[in-house]
């Protein structure tokens, strides 16, 4: 299909014209026009290049990465055949180039994509990266033995070797995005000839396990878990007159607000990563001159969950169960009157400055999958209007009510400066309208767990409303998408370990999610993805607040190259100082 | 060595006899007397009492809300309209002090309670009961002081927060739930003093005197042994308060403590350490009640040592 | 006290031993937390990886053979190995040894080679100048918590004068005589951190236990006998003062391995503390069993070393 073609269709399915030329794309993903460039010169010369994670990473095999920290310290030495950049488009590594319809690589039907292996890479010991490498990469994600975290990209999927360069990814069923194995942090390879005597059930053995071995920029040094994690410059490096540093210092622990200090304040360190601090903090220490914050959107959002299940009444040995509904929250009117007296642009202004921008919307990004329908606005008269309306009159106490019901709500979020500051402004002005709101607050830990037997686990949420962050990362919200969904209700029979959290069950998002899974036409897909998410907002399923960029501090003169789609070291290769 | 001299002169509670020669007065009176002569520990009272006063009746004099935010007056330093100055959601820290003081020497000095009262009576048992009942009091000390506390207080959170929060009301129920927690964790070391001064004094002469005068055990311990062994006691009583004022804010980290709106001293404190560079009165004043508390209740514990040190002697 | 008592002691402390890690690994096992949340909280890593990383450690097996599992392991020698890092536990622990030792033995020598001279002194002349500027010291040192004077110090010293640095750092690349002045320029913070903590608190005891014993009789005999002044402290007071003192710092002497969590989190130590802490957090239990297991091995120790210096320092104290 021509260009052309493609825009005049988007238009017709109620999108604007430069909007129509960003949904330019095959299946789902979308594809750099040129891969970024940096005019290096030479190789090396750059010094140590001093990165501080206030998490520190525990392990180096990135198939047993349990959180970002693992992944961003095994990206420092493994690479995957692309990454994502920061418009959420592949840019190939250790591919040749990206598959695409025209190129012959991406199956017309969405069932298969085949990729070229970039000839005469070489890992740090020096042996090829040969289709060996990410055929045996495959089976030993997909091996239940090997307990791999990964292995999620790999499991329904099949990957055939055609020749010593060339693997074929085949699907069970059309996938418009495709783009999930052997990409980003997910799909770093590690060798065969070194991982191929531990897979499966000796996986744990392996001793690469904490030496790792890859074909990234960085050739490993030295690993302390939880401490330091060091590596040297490898002057064998596929891509000509990269890195620029000639070596990598990742030191970890600590808290956010230090290791924002120890870059912008002192200069210790070159760069901080993931700096949940607020923003006045960041101002005040930006001021002192060493270094500037980096602010990179993916499409992460804080948002207040509403319950549509009584967390009050225990049914069948659980609360929120699916068999009962909220006595208030069940009310439309109510569900738009807390959207009205929340205070996104004060929580912005006064708590996460530049880090975060209040928004209508569930889907912030990529740009393209973003909803023009919606809008927010915190009014308090119109709130109180509206409940005066429905019927929710102020008692004596000042709490609104009907009947025995009473506009007295739970509120829980994790432990968190920002967010208890978060909860006192939405408490102020609930209050204001008569709504009773009690706060509580549990330790991350528990909170953000999957322990069954732990009812304070948001999963669980026993509470009326509930706020953490949440984001699909990928440059793709289909699978994000899934947390509304009927039949991914959180309850007791699959563990807590449904995603659809607010237990919200609607056929039309579900007819229209279903049919979003089996689109391959990219301009229909995005206006089916939009459609959900217009679907959650309209109903106010949940309240989104802001839109939070990922937040990191760098030295003055160090130019990084970040992804909000990707790990933060993905591009460590590129880094140099000016 | 102390085996070649007598203990001490007063040493079954009888005054001594350059004292006798005076007009006698009652044991409590006595202690009074020389507790007023020092200087320090009389007026560390008049201090203790008037920030309990000012916690307890600050809100008449002091009346604005202690949730009030207002962006407007962010982080400011003391003013007339804010003789504390605000923090970072504009919020008057007087007003959040004298609300968050109650909970704050509340808990502090009902935990320092729990902890030396389960302390001493572990302790004195320990000490006085040799052989097996020792054993087995040093085995549930050693297990205490092993137990890592912060899966210890996520269990009881998990177990007891919903079901005391039923019966006694959110805050009843959590102070209860905070002052058991502290005492219940801090109590070893008061133990182990208590039963190491008793191991020694159980062997003294004066104790071997009143033991043969047909004194009962229990009157061996709390009048003869007891009072000579409350030195250390005294001060880790003393320290126990300042610690409990900081476990508090610690614990409301964990969820376990008091809501986190809740501005108790210790959390002010530490909502303060990230903006001690550009707003150091918000942590001043948190800070400086904490150490007035500590540092009066230390006075007063020094005080009340000598009052109540059997050989009065100074 | 004979070799007969020692022994028993010692045998005694097997069995208690044995209680101990039953009682820890119950609260340890019961305790909420699971070292995939993370995982949990990522849209594209589906329920079922999940399900079977818990299965395939164990995680889901009741309490009681999971603890069986692994004291047997145990007694074989086999420590385990961490949910979240995949490496064996004794490894993990002997990385952090080295440096706990160094910066926690260091404060608390500092802490008692400091408090226990100032406490002496101070009950030596109670209510004189030195005695309330070190109870007043001594005050400020326990009446403000670690998170706050180490943030303290670092504001001082290493953000207006810039003298230290506050990012620990466990390979420094200097040698020889530089490298001891670096490790000494980044440990001086923490080490006075918690220095300062411990002593406050140990001073106090210091001086009470000392007045305890000063104004008895037979240091005035002593003292009219013509002794002088520092040879009755020392060879008179000091002596019989010191059961106290020795309570805590055998009380205290544990910590020594066991870590500062608070200290270390600040500066970036990484010590046993910042382990345990990261561990207890992902609810990794055979990374905090093997560490709070050796921690109560040293409690028990100490314990005993105490009743036996109890015994030296007062031959009275017998054991029966």
């Amino acid at each position: 299909m021509s260009r052309r073609g493609f825009v005049q269709r988007m238009v017709a399915a109620g999108l604007t014209v430069p909007m129509a030329a960003q949904v330019l794309a095959i299946g789902g993903v979308s594809i750099a026009a040129a891969p970024r460039a940096y005019a290096a010169t030479k190789r090396g010369g750059g010094g140590t290049l001093k990165l501080l994670w206030w998490q520190a990473p525990t392990l180096l095999n990135p198939h047993f990465a349990t959180g970002t920290k693992d992944q961003d310290g095994s990206r420092v030495f493994y690479e995957p055949l692309a990454n994502w950049n920061q418009e959420g488009n592949l840019v190939p590594v250790l591919a040749a180039e990206i598959p695409s319809v025209e190129n012959g690589g991406l199956a017309a039907d969405g069932t298969s994509v085949t990729w070229k292996i970039k000839q005469g890479v070489k890992f740090h010991d020096g042996q090829p990266l040969t289709a060996d490498d990410l055929v045996f990469n495959w089976e030993y994600c997909k091996d239940p033995a090997t307990a791999a975290v990964t292995s999620g990209s790999y499991i329904n999927v099949k990957v055939e070797k055609i020749d010593d360069h060339t693997i074929k990814v085949i699907f069970a069923k059309p996938t418009p995005f495709w783009a999930d194995a052997f990409v980003g942090f997910n799909g770093m390879i590690i060798p065969k000839h070194l991982f191929g005597e531990y897979s499966g059930s000796k996986s744990r053995d392996a001793p690469t396990n904490l030496k790792p071995v890859g074909t990234g920029p960085f050739k490993f040094k030295s690993f302390n878990p939880g401490d330091l994690v060091t590596g040297e410059i490898n002057a064998d490096y596929h891509v000509a007159n990269q890195p620029f540093f000639d070596a990598v210092e990742m030191k970890g622990g600590g808290d956010a607000v230090s290791a924002a200090r120890a870059v912008l304040q002192t200069g210790e360190y070159h760069y901080a990563w993931n700096l949940q601090v607020e923003d006045e903090i960041l101002k005040k220490l930006e001021a002192s001159g060493k270094g500037k914050v980096n602010l990179t959107p993916g499409a992460n959002i804080e948002h207040i969950q509403l319950n549509n299940t009584d967390p009050n009444k225990e049914v069948d040995g659980e609360r929120s169960s699916i068999k009962t509904k909220h006595p208030s929250l069940s009310d439309p009117a109510v569900r738009e009157a807390l959207a009205l007296l929340i205070d996104r642009k004060a929580v912005q202004d006064y708590i996460y400055g530049r880090t975060a921008k209040a928004t209508s919307n569930y889907v912030n990004g990529p740009p393209r999958m973003v909803s023009k329908n919606t809008s927010y606005e915190f009014n308090i008269k119109k709130a109180i209007d509206l409940l005066d309306k429905a019927g929710w009159k102020p008692g004596p106490d000042g709490i609104r009510a009907k009947g025995d019901v009473k506009l007295k709500y739970l509120f829980q979020t994790s432990i968190n400066q920002p967010r208890q500051k978060n909860q006192a402004i939405v408490k102020q002005s609930c209050e204001k309208a008569g709504i009773g709101i009690e706060i509580k607050s549990v330790v991350a830990s528990v909170y953000f767990s999957s322990d069954v037997a732990n009812p304070d686990t948001y999963p669980h949420f026993y509470a009326d409303l509930q706020m953490y962050t949440t984001g699909p990362g990928r440059p793709d919200p289909a699978q994000w998408m899934r947390s509304f969904l009927s039949e991914e209700v959180s309850q007791k029979s699959n563990k807590w370990q449904g995603r659809n959290i607010t237990r919200w069950q609607n056929k039309e998002y579900d007819d229209t999610w279903n049919a979003s899974e089996n689109e391959m036409d990219p301009v229909k897909r995005v206006a089916l993805l939009i459609k959900l998410n217009d679907l959650v907002i309209k109903n106010n399923v949940v309240i989104p607040e802001l839109f939070r960029m990922s937040v990191s501090a760098a030295a003055k003169n160090l130019n990084v190259t970040l992804s909000g789609w990707d790990s933060d070291t993905a591009n460590l290769r590129e880094w140099h100082t000016a | 060595m102390v085996s070649s001299t007598p203990a001490s002169l007063s040493a079954d509670g009888k005054p001594p006899a350059a004292l006798a020669a005076a007009p006698p007065l009652s044991p409590s009176r006595e202690a009074w007397r020389r507790f007023r002569k020092h200087k320090l520990a009389v007026a560390s009272l008049v201090v203790l009492t008037l920030i309990v006063f000012c916690v307890a009746f600050g809100t008449l004099f002091w009346p604005l809300a202690i949730n009030d935010i207002d962006f407007s007056s962010m982080l400011q330093g003391p003013s007339m309209a804010h003789p504390f100055g605000t923090d970072d959601l504009g919020q008057d820290i007087l007003a959040r002090m004298i609300y968050g003081g109650r909970i704050s020497l509340a808990v502090g000095l009902a935990a320092m309670f729990v902890a030396v009262v389960v302390g001493v009576t572990i302790g004195a048992i320990s000490g006085m009961a040799s052989g097996r009942v020792d054993a087995a009091l040093m085995w549930v000390t050693d297990l205490f002081l092993s137990l890592p506390q912060l899966p210890l207080l996520l269990l009881v959170i998990y177990l007891f927060r919903e079901g005391l929060k039923s019966a006694l009301g959110p805050e009843g129920g959590v102070f209860v739930l905070i002052v058991v927690v502290i005492g219940g964790l801090r109590w070893m070391p008061v133990a182990r003093l208590v039963r190491a001064q008793f191991l020694s004094l159980r062997e003294k002469e004066f104790v071997e005197a009143a033991r043969a005068l047909g004194a009962s055990r229990m009157r061996l311990v709390v009048r003869h042994i007891l009072p000579n062994a409350l030195g250390p006691v005294i001060v880790a009583g003393t320290i126990e308060v300042a610690n409990a004022i900081i476990a508090e804010s610690t614990l409301s980290f964990l969820g376990l403590g008091f809501p986190p709106d809740i501005p108790t001293w210790g959390r002010v404190l530490f909502d303060a350490k990230d903006q001690l560079d550009t707003a150091p009165h918000w942590a001043l004043f948190p800070g400086g009640a904490i150490f007035l508390a500590v540092l009066t209740i230390n006075f007063i514990g020094d005080g009340l040592r000598d009052a109540l040190d059997p050989r009065r002697v100074l | 006290m004979s070799p007969a008592y020692v022994l028993r002691r010692i045998l005694l402390a097997i069995p208690s031993l044995f209680g101990i890690s039953v009682v820890l690994f119950t609260v340890l096992a019961l305790a909420p937390g699971d070292p995939f949340g993370e995982l949990m909280t990522n849209p594209n890593v589906p329920a079922s990886v999940q399900l079977a990383l818990r299965a395939k450690f164990g995680l889901d097996d009741p309490v009681y053979i999971r603890y069986v599992h692994w004291l047997m392991a145990m007694l074989h020698g086999d420590w385990g190995f961490s949910f979240v890092s995949r490496m064996n536990v004794d490894i993990l622990i002997m990385q952090r040894l080295p440096v706990t030792l160094a910066v926690i033995g260091a404060s608390q020598l500092l802490a008692v080679l400091v408090a226990i001279p100032v406490g002496v002194l101070g009950a030596a002349r109670p209510y004189s100048l030195f005695d309330q500027i070190a109870n007043t010291l001594a005050f400020i040192g326990f009446s403000l918590p670690t998170f706050f004077t180490g943030l303290l110090l670092i504001m001082v010293f290493s953000i207006r004068l810039e003298w230290l640095p506050f990012v620990f750092q466990s390979d420094l690349s200097s040698t020889g005589w530089q490298w001891w002045v670096d490790e000494i320029r980044q440990s001086i913070m923490p080490i006075a951190v918690l220095g300062l903590f411990q002593g406050a608190s140990l001073v106090r005891f210091v001086r009470s236990a000392v007045l305890d014993v000063i104004r008895l009789d037979y240091v005035t005999t002593a003292r009219s006998k013509g002794i002088g002044e520092r040879r009755v402290l020392v060879r008179h007071v000091v002596r019989n003062a010191l059961i106290p003192v020795v309570t805590l710092v055998a009380l205290q002497m544990p910590v020594v391995f066991g870590g500062a969590i608070i200290t270390e989190q600040i500066f970036r130590v990484p010590g046993i503390g910042s382990l345990l802490i990261s561990s207890i957090l992902s609810n990794d239990t055979p990374v905090v069993m093997g560490v709070t297991f050796v921690f109560a091995g040293l409690v028990i120790l100490f314990n005993l070393i105490a009743d036996l210096l109890y015994g030296f320092l007062d031959p009275r104290i017998a054991f029966r």
